[in-house]
């Protein structure tokens, strides 16, 4: 079968020295939300920018790797191809939207010029295309709404708008990085719905980006954990929660706050992810965790697949079936 | 509404503005050495004589009597007559008015025409020989004095090669070295604003949205930061229109420009306390005039504004 999009290999520097990725392999198919759960700094954000094709040349520099989108090698395409699939087959939704969206221009202008440029609508189409795809994000007012400028909207209505834009050419793929970061937990929640509803009407494959893993189990169908420019373990959700098998994984989960835990104290994951000009020899990983040893200080362990029942589970670790402590 | 209550909100402001501007000026000039009914009466006159001059210009007055008055006069639009000249303010500032706007306005455009387009093509194409000209021209353009590049744009285009006229006025033709010596100065200032502005924008997020959408690079440049990067050059130039409008002393002086500076200039030299009076008062309102229209485009263009 082919995928949506299969990324492998894919390796990033920045100015030479920072490794950003070192060998990202991710899949993606069609009517699937896949998280990529990672702290600030490991990658994530790298990453969207690569599928969609805006990676500062210089300083950024993709050494190698393939990503394959719908059969076609996006590494091969002219910028005038690539920017061809932006907005219209590969779009994305941004963590702040009062950032993200153009003060100066009106939201009917910001989502028809989309429409006119990749559907060569008329104006007057276009208008009312935007008009039916703002109603179906939940943004209620119509025409007026169309006249309104982004800062006359709350921050929930602007990430409303946000998606709208993302969504009015049809993108087979979606990349939402951060999508519900900049808003409270009860608009959180309306959003998080609202992109499930979406993938379900538009058939599309939403590459969900967060750092809080809370957030990414309500809402993906597969997750992919990054650390250090690396995927270190990819797998169902179901699989992901149950029968983490990466140390990096076992530990984020055990930062999650559980409400029904109250009085426990949380499990912080001690040191922080090194910066890509200074990553570890070895495992990235062997300086925070807990089961490091000899092994992991000198050889990078190669990713290998776990899984059962037809479920893909890979990861990324030496001490896979080898030694287990609770942490 | 909003608009509505922006607009007279600004009005209360601007009136109030005219009235402490009319005040300072009314006092300050009092204060300064020089008396009119001394210019007036020159080097021979007896002291009775110069009583008497001071008695029909009303200066013998205690002050705040002759304040009190002046402001019921300008409050009915009546600026007096000249001391000196004998004719109505007003009419003396209007007939030199239309000079003064022609130059100002003519001034404005040069400059904005200038730094507009080299202002956005260096942001846009940064260090390259376009951003180094551009840097080089606004040095020079800030470091030479105007008068200095108008009595050089009469020696090239008046003296030498005679395309232009050399003095009087009347005509376009008479505004465009004038205008053109005030316009490069101002365009100086006004292209480093503009390249600063457009730089800043470019490095915005929403440029990024821009780009993820598929927009051509021209759309991302021109389209969404320029919208943003004009907000800055528009108040600036606008400020600039109200400076120039109150009379460019020193180049209506070079190019012999009978316009509002050279009237106020002589008004000075000459003591003649209701012409100065009568000129701050205008070109105060002139000022905040623009202002004013420069703050209601603005919100046209950033509706932010409008709000607060």
């Amino acid at each position: 079968m082919e995928h949506l999009l299969k990324i492998e290999g894919l390796d990033v520097s920045f100015n030479e020295q920072a490794r950003a990725l070192r060998g990202i392999d991710l899949i993606m198919d069609t009517g699937q939300i896949h998280g990529l759960v990672g702290e600030s700094g490991s990658g994530k954000t790298v990453t969207s920018t690569c599928i969609i094709g805006l990676l500062p040349v210089p300083p950024g520099r993709i050494n190698g790797g393939s990503m394959i989108f719908k059969g076609r090698e996006l590494l091969n395409l002219s910028e005038a191809q690539r920017r061809s699939l932006r907005g219209r087959e590969i779009a994305m939704v941004f963590q702040e939207p009062a950032r993200y969206l153009n003060p100066a221009l009106r939201v009917g202008e910001q989502i028809t010029e989309m429409l006119i440029l990749h559907q060569d609508l008329e104006k007057q189409q276009a208008i009312a295309k935007a008009l039916e795809i703002i109603d179906l994000v939940g943004l209620k007012g119509g025409t007026k709404t169309l006249r309104r400028y982004p800062h006359e909207l709350s921050g929930g209505m602007k990430q409303r708008a946000m998606i709208a834009m993302a969504i009015s050419c049809n993108p087979s793929l979606l990349i939402a990085d951060e999508p519900t970061t900049a808003l409270d937990v009860t608009l959180q929640q309306q959003i998080l719905k609202l992109i499930q509803d979406l993938k379900q009407r538009f058939d599309m494959g939403i590459l969900f980006i967060s750092h809080d893993l809370a957030v990414v189990h309500e809402i993906a169908d597969r997750i992919s954990v990054i650390y250090a420019g690396r995927i270190v373990e990819s797998t169902t959700k179901k699989r992901l929660f149950e029968e983490p098998l990466h140390p990096y994984t076992r530990l984020l989960l055990l930062s999650i706050p559980d409400a029904g835990k109250r009085g426990t104290r949380l499990k912080a994951i001690p040191g922080t992810v090194p910066d890509a000009e200074h990553i570890p020899s070895g495992c990235a990983f062997h300086p925070r965790c807990p089961l490091a040893e000899e092994i992991c200080r000198h050889q990078d362990p190669e990713t290998a697949d776990y899984g059962s029942n037809g479920e893909g589970h890979t990861a990324a670790c030496h001490m896979i079936g080898k030694k287990w402590i609770d942490l | 509404m909003q608009v509505l209550t922006f607009a007279l909100r600004r009005f209360g402001r601007l009136l109030l503005t005219v009235l402490l501007i009319s005040t300072i000026i009314f006092f300050v000039i009092r204060v300064i050495p020089g008396d009119p009914a001394l210019v007036i009466a020159g080097i021979d006159a007896t002291q009775e004589d110069i009583q008497a001059i001071r008695a029909q210009l009303g200066t013998d007055r205690p002050l705040i009597v002759q304040y009190l008055s002046w402001l019921s006069d300008i409050v009915r639009f009546d600026f007096g007559t000249s001391m000196i000249s004998s004719q109505p303010v007003t009419q003396l500032i209007l007939e030199r008015f239309p000079i003064t706007l022609s130059l100002a306005v003519m001034g404005i455009i040069i400059s904005i025409l200038i730094a507009v387009p080299l202002g956005v093509l260096s942001a846009v194409k940064r260090w390259s020989l376009w951003d180094y000209l551009g840097m080089v021209f606004s040095q020079i353009g800030m470091a030479i004095p105007s008068f200095w590049l108008g009595i050089m744009l009469l020696l090239i285009l008046a003296v030498k090669i005679k395309i232009f006229p050399l003095f009087g006025s009347g005509s376009i033709r008479h505004l465009i070295l004038p205008a053109l010596s005030l316009g490069i100065a101002r365009a100086a200032v006004l292209l480093r604003l503009t390249r600063a502005s457009m730089i800043e924008e470019l490095s915005k997020e929403y440029v990024i949205t821009a780009r993820s959408k598929g927009l051509t690079e021209r759309m991302v440049k021109y389209k969404h930061a320029l919208k943003n990067a004009l907000l800055p050059v528009i108040t600036v130039a606008g400020i600039q229109l109200g400076y120039m409008l109150g009379g460019a002393i020193i180049i209506e002086q070079v190019f012999s420009l009978p316009g509002l500076g050279r009237l106020f200039l002589f008004g000075v030299y000459q003591r003649d306390f209701p012409l100065i009076q009568g000129g701050v008062v205008f070109v105060a309102v002139i000022f905040s005039l623009i202002n004013f229209i420069v703050d209601m485009f603005y919100s046209v263009l950033n509706p932010k504004i409008r709000i607060r």
